[in-house]
């Protein structure tokens, strides 16, 4: 009876310092923090168009593709696929991913598809391709835009982050912001 | 320049920076010695005023395991509630509806425990309320219980004979107010200055550049998510766990929360050494885990990177892996790493989707899972070892013929039989479990129940087996990751894996707890001679031998019809 009432009191006691006083500090610091705490918005023309963390569905042909997402980038919620390595209803999707890319792309070979763009992410939200992912796009986006596949390449190359510190984990580039810079690109110049 | 293996070649060695010192400290300040976070004791006093505690009240190891059960049934009794009825409560802002009785009776045993299994989705099935004022309280108290369980352990054999174990409540306040919390407070706020939110703002809509419309779950998310990693609990935030874009928004919040699982597991272990006087026998067993770890980590690494050979066929590239599941920032290499240490650990956070990783992969996690000692999780992986080195002390007791012995104290008929039951334990609910399962599976297809069995399974064929023995391997080891295709959150799963987890959890504690506390009661013998020494590299071998044995001798016929049968079916 002891210990129940001992534990009754601790319990109230903790909840107070670790569901109250701790996550009130953390939040008050974040309001410092780029997004305020509330995440990190893109703008354009002063209009949220997403969350740099969160990956977008891009269909259309003008903009770059991300990856696969087994949610379809509804941001409400979040999964992988969870499809086993050998599935073949699995596979079929992957071989149909395939010839949709090769569909849109007819100057690429198999070989030149990294997995990435026919794989589902594991959040579905991902946000990310990689360079690689992005150059065998450039060539679609430049005849689409009728911009330059210089021009496309270079603003590919300025949307690559670097592995941590250079060293650490895989380059990659944000999509949405590829995007976002992509629609700046082909702005007609005042 | 392989900067995927350059990366987790850096957080293995940050993971060691860090928990080693960790050790030491622990040893000295559960010890009670002079350290240099003493200016929490005002805290310390008040908390123990408030609750009535006197922390210098000496306990034996019935009176421990009783304060450390009272407690932990309040936990239960306090969540099953709110989870019921969090429609009603406040910090609802999106209006998430209270949850099923049988999906509340496995969630809050699921974070009672440590496991953090998770039927529900964050993002649509907790409010604010549940994911800080239960589950990321849970976090918090659950390693605290573990934490506490081994440093009572540690205790026994720190005097030569005693029944004092120490103080439970003691422990278990210091293992926050020392340990919990102020690391919590640092890993939270690194994340949250890298992009996971941290503020009670609801969900948010925007049209994006496409013109779609589209809703973004956010929230409190950082606190929770720091402590899900140090305590080696697991239960995101989202539903993708450490996988989504918020949880783990860069290279950097992933070496963080990965090296944070890992600390305090490894302290724990060389806390032992240095707490009893003798970092031998703590080195020793770190050895042994490490290599454990390593043999763990190395396949998994090595069958990821090499990427799905049914995709290879198809003509497509995978320069760093196989990335179904997976996220780009995160890259192959960094997932399988993380896959190995949260299945060692029993975190069950993860990083990218367990059910599409590779065969082979699947078989060192659910290894892992099984073995749940190497390193495993606070405060009970090191319990969950002891149990291999009392078989390990009978055992070689029995070879070179003399009286078993630990650490000064008689070895006897009752330590090594309750110890042998606690081995039994885990096979025989992981097996049951999954044959129970398997059965209803192929006999009750049609059953009425949220999801019916014959649609239970994302995969067909072996990989389906897997989701099912993976399921019940999780829940009695406590861990909480998933080959999350399983359409587990019906009435069947639900209560099975409740039950699992909470004979999974305590009866591991109790019974090495219960161990040592009647070790600690028998007479002290010197070392001589005939003394078997149980801090050499000899007997750490022999430790790892029995873990191998016992395992394979175990689990080896259930995973033969799961991931090794669809490793063998892919390559021909």
């Amino acid at each position: 009876m002891k210990n129940l009432m001992t534990s009754i009191r601790l319990t109230l006691v903790l909840v107070v310092l670790l569901c109250v006083v701790y996550p009130i500090v953390i939040a008050s610091a974040g309001k410092l923090s780029k997004g305020k705490g509330d995440g990190e918005t893109v703008s354009v023309n002063g209009k949220v168009v997403g969350y740099a963390n969160e990956g977008q569905s891009f269909t259309q042909q003008k903009y770059f593709w991300g990856r696969p997402s087994a949610v379809g980038y509804n941001a409400a919620g979040s999964a992988g696929s969870n499809k086993g390595p050998s599935n073949p209803d699995y596979l079929k999707d992957v071989a149909g991913r395939i010839d949709t890319l090769l569909k849109y792309h007819p100057y690429l070979k198999r070989s030149d598809i990294p997995a990435e763009m026919v794989t589902a992410s594991g959040s579905g939200l991902d946000p990310d391709i990689s360079p690689e992912a992005a150059k065998i796009q450039i060539k679609r986006i430049a005849e689409v835009r009728g911009l330059s596949v210089e021009q496309v390449t270079k603003l590919v190359d300025a949307h690559t982050e670097a592995p941590l510190l250079g060293m650490f984990g895989p380059a990659k580039v944000n999509v949405l912001k590829l995007n976002v810079g992509l629609d700046e690109l082909a702005k007609p110049a005042k | 320049m392989n900067t995927e293996l350059f990366g987790i070649g850096a957080s293995f060695l940050l993971m060691l920076i860090i928990g080693i010192p960790l050790g030491k400290y622990l040893a000295k300040m559960f010890a009670g010695e002079k350290v240099w976070t003493d200016f929490m004791k005002p805290l310390e006093n008040g908390i123990y005023k408030l609750s009535g505690i006197n922390p210098n009240e000496g306990m034996d190891w019935k009176q421990f395991l009783k304060a450390m059960m009272s407690i932990n049934i309040v936990w239960l009794a306090y969540g099953f509630f709110v989870l019921m009825y969090q429609d009603k409560l406040p910090l609802n802002p999106d209006g998430n509806p209270g949850m099923t009785a049988d999906l509340a009776f496995n969630t809050i045993i699921s974070f009672v425990v440590n496991c953090n299994l998770q039927h529900y989705s964050g993002e649509s099935g907790a409010s604010y309320l549940i994911q800080h004022f239960i589950f990321m309280f849970l976090h918090f108290v659950s390693a605290a219980t573990g934490i506490a369980c081994a440093v009572a352990f540690f205790k026994a054999f720190r005097d030569k004979t005693t029944t004092n174990l120490g103080n439970f409540w003691n422990y278990f306040v210091k293992a926050i107010t020392r340990l919990l919390l102020p690391l919590s407070v640092v890993v939270a706020l690194i994340l949250t200055f890298n992009g996971t939110p941290s503020s009670y703002a609801g969900k948010d809509q925007f049209i994006s550049l496409q013109g779609d419309t589209v809703n973004v779950s956010r929230g409190p998310a950082a606190q929770m998510i720091a402590i899900k990693h140090l305590g080696t609990n697991g239960g995101g935030w989202f539903g993708a766990n450490s996988a989504h874009p918020l949880e783990n928004p860069n290279y950097l919040t992933n070496i963080t929360e990965i090296v944070s699982q890992m600390i305090i597991p490894i302290a724990m272990v060389l806390c032992f050494g240095y707490f009893i006087g003798r970092k031998k026998i703590g080195w020793v067993i770190f050895g042994v885990m490490m290599i454990g770890a390593l043999m763990l980590l190395i396949p998994s690494i090595s069958s990821e990177t090499g990427g799905n050979p049914a995709i290879a066929k198809m003509g497509i590239a995978q320069p760093t892996g196989a990335m179904e599941g997976k996220e780009v920032r995160i890259g192959p290499t960094a997932t399988a790493y993380w896959s190995t240490l949260t299945t060692i650990v029993s975190t069950g956070s993860v990083n990218g989707m367990h059910d599409s990783t590779m065969a082979l992969t699947g078989l060192w996690q659910l290894l892992g899972m099984m073995i749940n000692g190497f390193f495993g999780g606070c405060g009970v992986g090191v319990l969950n070892y002891f149990i291999y080195l009392i078989i390990a002390v009978f055992i070689s007791g029995l070879m070179v013929g003399r009286t078993p012995e630990f650490l000064g104290h008689k070895v006897e008929a009752r330590e090594v039989k309750i110890a042998a039951l606690i081995t039994l334990l885990s096979p025989f609910l992981i097996m049951a479990g999954t044959a129970l399962a398997a059965y209803v599976f192929t006999s009750h297809g049609n059953a009425d129940w949220a999801i019916k069995p014959s649609a239970w399974l994302n995969n067909p064929s072996y990989h389906g087996f897997s989701e099912m023995l993976y399921e019940m391997t999780s829940a009695n080891a406590n861990n909480g990751s998933g080959f999350e295709g399983l359409g587990d959150n019906n009435i069947f799963w639900n209560v099975s894996t409740g039950v699992l987890m909470i004979l999974g959890r305590f009866l591991p504690i109790i019974g090495p707890v219960a161990i040592a506390g009647l070790l600690a009661k028998k007479k002290f013998i010197p070392e001589s001679a005939g003394t078997l020494k149980t801090d050499t590299v000899t007997f750490g071998l022999m430790t790892f031998a029995v873990i191998l044995v016992l395992n394979a001798l175990s689990y080896f016929p259930a995973l033969a019809l799961g991931p090794i049968a669809e490793y063998f079916s892919m390559i021909k």
